[in-house]
């Protein structure tokens, strides 16, 4: 299974707001885990698909020359709950951004009525990541998501 | 219109619990950052934003969390910052109140300097400058 809980990007605009698009399913494994024969996806999901959105959006705002590390779930509220047939939409704003860090802030949408708030801190990590054991070639930004943005510009041009 | 000092303090309070987690009555004036607030290296970066977007003010890298002298060869020895070291510590941390670290500045009592108490001077500094 690939690790992805966002299906594609609806809006994109560089360096400001991205919209990924959820489209929940039965056929996924994890929301039949909470609960038996009551299927939901986790808020830890939704948090996660905030954090894809958000995170292709700051790695692009600075052409994905160093990976981007989820380090802080600031804030993360949510007022309803997912289940499958619900599309899940995750409006994701960079508030600041530096050589350092990013905050974004995000409003979690569900069948277009809003229903929670993320708001995140990710980390730069460029070649300095290999002083924190971790590798210094791009782990983050693979084809999963490159991808995505890739479909939503083609999509764009059409 | 001016805040006052109490002003100060509730806003930079709301910020702390909101960074950190913690509750109303457990940011008190000494608390430490690190010591009694349990922040980590992370929180400090999100400390800084929601500082910057309360007071609406700009708070460059550095500036209230300086790191520069730790970093320094010229200005640690033997894990204790030298006289050098304090004093340049003591320019870069105007707002910090360093009365009972000089007597023993070892670096691992450096997190003790970042108390609530550090943030509001620092806060009121900066709107004064504004």
């Amino acid at each position: 299974m690939r690790w992805m809980w966002i299906d594609n990007f609806a809006e994109f605009e560089s360096g400001a707001r991205a919209v990924g698009v959820k489209n929940v399913t039965a056929a996924e494994e994890h929301l039949h885990d909470a609960f038996a024969g009551y299927p939901l996806l986790p808020p830890s999901l939704m948090i996660e698909g905030m954090a894809q959105t958000a995170g292709v959006l700051v790695g692009e705002a600075r052409g994905f020359k160093e990976n981007v590390i989820l380090a802080k779930v600031r804030r993360a509220e949510f007022e309803d709950y997912a289940v499958p047939g619900d599309q899940l939409r995750y409006e994701a704003t960079i508030e600041s951004i530096d050589d350092l860090a990013a905050m974004t802030s995000g409003v979690v949408y569900k069948n277009g009525q809003r229903m929670g708030s993320v708001d995140l801190l990710f980390s730069h990590v460029g070649k300095s990541g290999s002083a924190m054991g971790l590798p210094d070639h791009n782990f983050v930004f693979a084809e999963n998501f490159m991808s995505l943005l890739s479909t939503y510009r083609v999509g764009q041009s059409r | 219109m001016a805040m006052n000092r109490d002003d100060v303090f509730a806003k930079v309070r709301d910020v702390l619990v909101e960074a950190l987690g913690v509750d109303d009555d457990e940011v008190t004036e000494d608390a430490t950052l690190q010591g009694d607030l349990g922040a980590e290296s992370i929180d400090f970066l999100d400390i800084v934003f929601r500082l910057e977007k309360s007071f609406s003010i700009k708070i460059p890298r550095g500036e209230l969390f300086p790191d520069d002298v730790i970093n320094n060869p010229d200005y640690v020895e033997n894990g204790r910052l030298t006289r050098a070291g304090l004093e340049q510590l003591k320019k870069s941390m105007p707002h910090a109140d360093f009365s009972a670290f000089e007597a023993n500045p070892d670096i691992s009592r450096m997190p003790e300097l970042f108390t609530v108490n550090t943030i509001v001077k620092f806060v009121q500094d900066k709107l004064k400058a504004a």
